[in-house]
């Protein structure tokens, strides 16, 4: 029993850097309608530009981040003036070419400049074990899991309060009534797509620390498109209730199946899900007029 | 001076090349490169192999992808599919010539299993369903161990015809170069029946399609099969070049390089297919003797040379899709007009 409870519970902490991801995933897909498959390789540069902070700078753990966050947002807005812009309009599929395009070079680049070794990358929290009775659980598991759920009641405030958050809203529920509006909808999709890799580097960077740091790491973020499926694409609470559940089958799964079968679970929840239900648990179902 | 193409009757229209110039410039091209062998060097004819091979691949992709509008990322698998199909017929004695057919029907086979998500969602959610699709594949050919080999890999027995062992890329040169004219052909011709007249009615509009008769659901399985198909015979032709085969070479890399491949060259054109294959082809040869040369500079380099053919087949979409998205034919097409109507200018 305590070994089921311990799996579910790892499972469940690891489920929150998910929904970490999924929101950057999610966040692209509201506001422009393009699934991002470069979102991996974001979190992967942001996670190596902290540990270059670090490791060959010598600066303080929180000010690498905050350099990483700031170098990543300049790269989101400069991507989306110059590869997103020219392709707005055009059919999604070749959007999400263009990302996968994008994602080939930022890990091709990655890969020239830092090589496929794996790196132990300084934490930003400190890794304490925690004892609840025979469990144990790891501190920077745990810390992670606080951080990223701060950090999506935060997103969820900004949305639903904040002036930007409405705008961005806006926006992606409808672009040309927004733009009548008198919303700036250029301005809307940069701001997008800089939070969106904003959250991805922070997921990136939790990853690394707890999990060390190598190109395998972009990997993460396509096996996080299991959780996205199946929560719909476009749902934010579909996200994170979709991360913490594959989470957990997840680590059930590795946990009673052995550790090789994690990798292939969220695959299945997709080609599961898609056929059964494509618009998830959450998703807005279209519909399509000629 | 040449104008235009006149036709008079539907007979004309529909033939495969429609004047007698490029008939005859098919014909000189398929007799000297069919002569390759005897007058090319070894490194011609190695680059030749791996292009024929692509050729057959980018043609399938381009019939799922560039005419039916099915994105798929799980080519690369499909191809492994077929490498190992053929890899274990081959084993059990099977001929060649009948086990590329079988290879590429199994793997046709697996890109309807793909494919049937394909009714219910589309564009992004298919992208994704195929991803899906290739992460559980390679994860297949890793635990596999007894058809497979595993991570080690495994190996293939050589071609044989007549009782001769077809040895070395000389040989291997003429089952690839068949096998890509063949299916070259086919995908030409499959264009201009009503099964590609169909995959074009999908991919413009399937709303539209299903309203004028199409049936949704046969015509794209249709186009995954077909495109399928084309990915098992040409993983089937991989390991007879090869000789031996890792899960290592089925990445998603590779199948980034396909996508990519039909991108430069045009997408749902076999002129497209062909000329993105071989340019796609050239890349790494490039890469490779840029690296070669400044080697002595930079020491080093060679380990660069995967990461930056990433690299490369990245910029190379993105350029692609943004400046000339009817890629390398429509530049062709273009250089072509110019000349046949000199002096006159578009």
């Amino acid at each position: 029993m305590s070994e089921f409870l311990e799996y579910s519970l790892l499972g469940l902490l690891s489920g929150g850097v998910m929904a970490l991801i999924a929101l950057s995933f999610v966040l692209i897909y509201k506001g422009t309608g393009v699934v991002n498959f470069a979102v991996g390789e974001v979190m992967m540069l942001g996670a190596y530009l902290y540990y270059a902070g670090v490791v060959t700078f010598k600066l303080s753990p929180w000010l690498a981040f905050a350099g990483a966050l700031a170098a990543i947002a300049v790269l989101a807005v400069i991507v989306e003036r110059l590869v997103l812009r020219p392709l707005s309009g055009q059919s999604a599929v070749s959007v999400l070419m263009a990302t996968i395009g994008m994602a080939s070079i930022i890990h091709g680049g990655v890969e020239a400049v830092w090589g496929g070794d794996t790196y132990t990358t300084p934490g930003l929290i400190p890794r304490t074990p925690i004892n609840m009775g025979d469990i144990l659980i790891p501190g920077a598991v745990l810390g992670n899991f606080a951080l990223a759920s701060v950090l999506i009641c935060a997103f969820i405030v900004f949305f639903r309060y904040s002036r930007t958050g409405i705008t961005l809203r806006a926006t992606a529920s409808d672009p040309v009534t927004a733009a009548t509006l008198g919303i700036n909808i250029n301005y809307a999709q940069r701001i997008t797509w800089a939070l969106s890799s904003l959250v991805g580097t922070v997921a990136g960077v939790l990853i690394a620390s707890s999990a060390g740091l190598s190109p395998l790491l972009a990997g993460t973020a396509l096996g996080v498109l299991g959780a996205i499926v199946l929560g719909g694409l476009d749902s934010i609470l579909g996200a994170i209730v979709a991360s913490l559940i594959v989470g957990l089958v997840e680590a059930l799964a590795a946990g009673y199946l052995g550790g090789k079968t994690r990798d292939l679970v969220p695959y299945v929840v997709v080609l599961a899900m898609l056929v059964v239900k494509p618009y998830g648990l959450f998703g807005t179902r279209t519909i399509e007029r000629l | 001076m040449r104008t235009g193409v006149f036709h008079e009757n539907f007979g004309s229209e529909e033939r495969l090349w429609n004047s007698a110039t490029a008939r005859v410039w098919m014909v000189v091209f398929i007799v000297v490169l069919f002569t390759m062998p005897l007058w090319g060097s070894d490194y011609v004819l190695a680059i030749a192999c791996i292009m024929g091979i692509h050729l057959v691949a980018t043609l399938g992709l381009n019939l799922t992808t560039g005419n039916a509008g099915l994105i798929s990322l799980s080519h690369a698998a499909f191809l492994g599919v077929g490498c190992y199909a053929t890899s274990w017929l081959a084993r059990h004695g099977v001929p060649f010539f009948f086990a590329l057919p079988v290879a590429g029907l199994l793997a046709a086979l697996l890109g309807v299993v793909v494919g049937l998500p394909s009714l219910r969602v589309k564009g992004l959610y298919l992208a994704i369903a195929t991803l899906a699709a290739h992460f559980i594949l390679t994860f297949i050919f890793r635990e596999w161990d007894s058809v497979t080999g595993g991570v080690p890999g495994t190996t293939i027995a050589r071609a044989k015809l007549f009782g001769f062992e077809l040895i070395g890329d000389r040989h291997n040169f003429y089952i690839i170069f068949i096998c890509a004219l063949v299916l070259g052909i086919a995908a030409r011709n499959l264009a201009r029946t009503h099964i590609g007249r169909a995959f074009v009615a999908v991919r413009d509009r399937d709303i539209s399609a299903e309203i004028l008769g199409v049936h949704l659901l046969r015509t794209k399985l249709t186009a995954f099969a077909i495109g399928a198909f084309y990915a098992g015979v040409a993983g089937g032709l991989l390991g007879y070049f090869y000789g031996s085969i890792t899960p290592e070479y089925f990445t998603l890399t590779l199948a980034v390089f396909y996508l990519a491949a039909i991108i430069v060259g045009g997408l749902g054109t076999v002129l497209g297919s062909i000329l993105g294959a071989v340019f796609m082809a050239f890349v790494p040869e490039v890469l490779r003797l840029v690296a070669q040369a400044s080697a002595q500079w930079f020491p080093g380099v060679a380990a660069l040379l995967l990461p930056m053919g990433q690299v490369v087949f990245g910029l190379l979409i993105i350029t692609f899709l943004i400046l000339e998205p009817h890629g390398l034919a429509a530049i062709w097409a273009r250089v072509r007009r110019y000349f046949h109507i000199w002096p006159f200018r578009t």
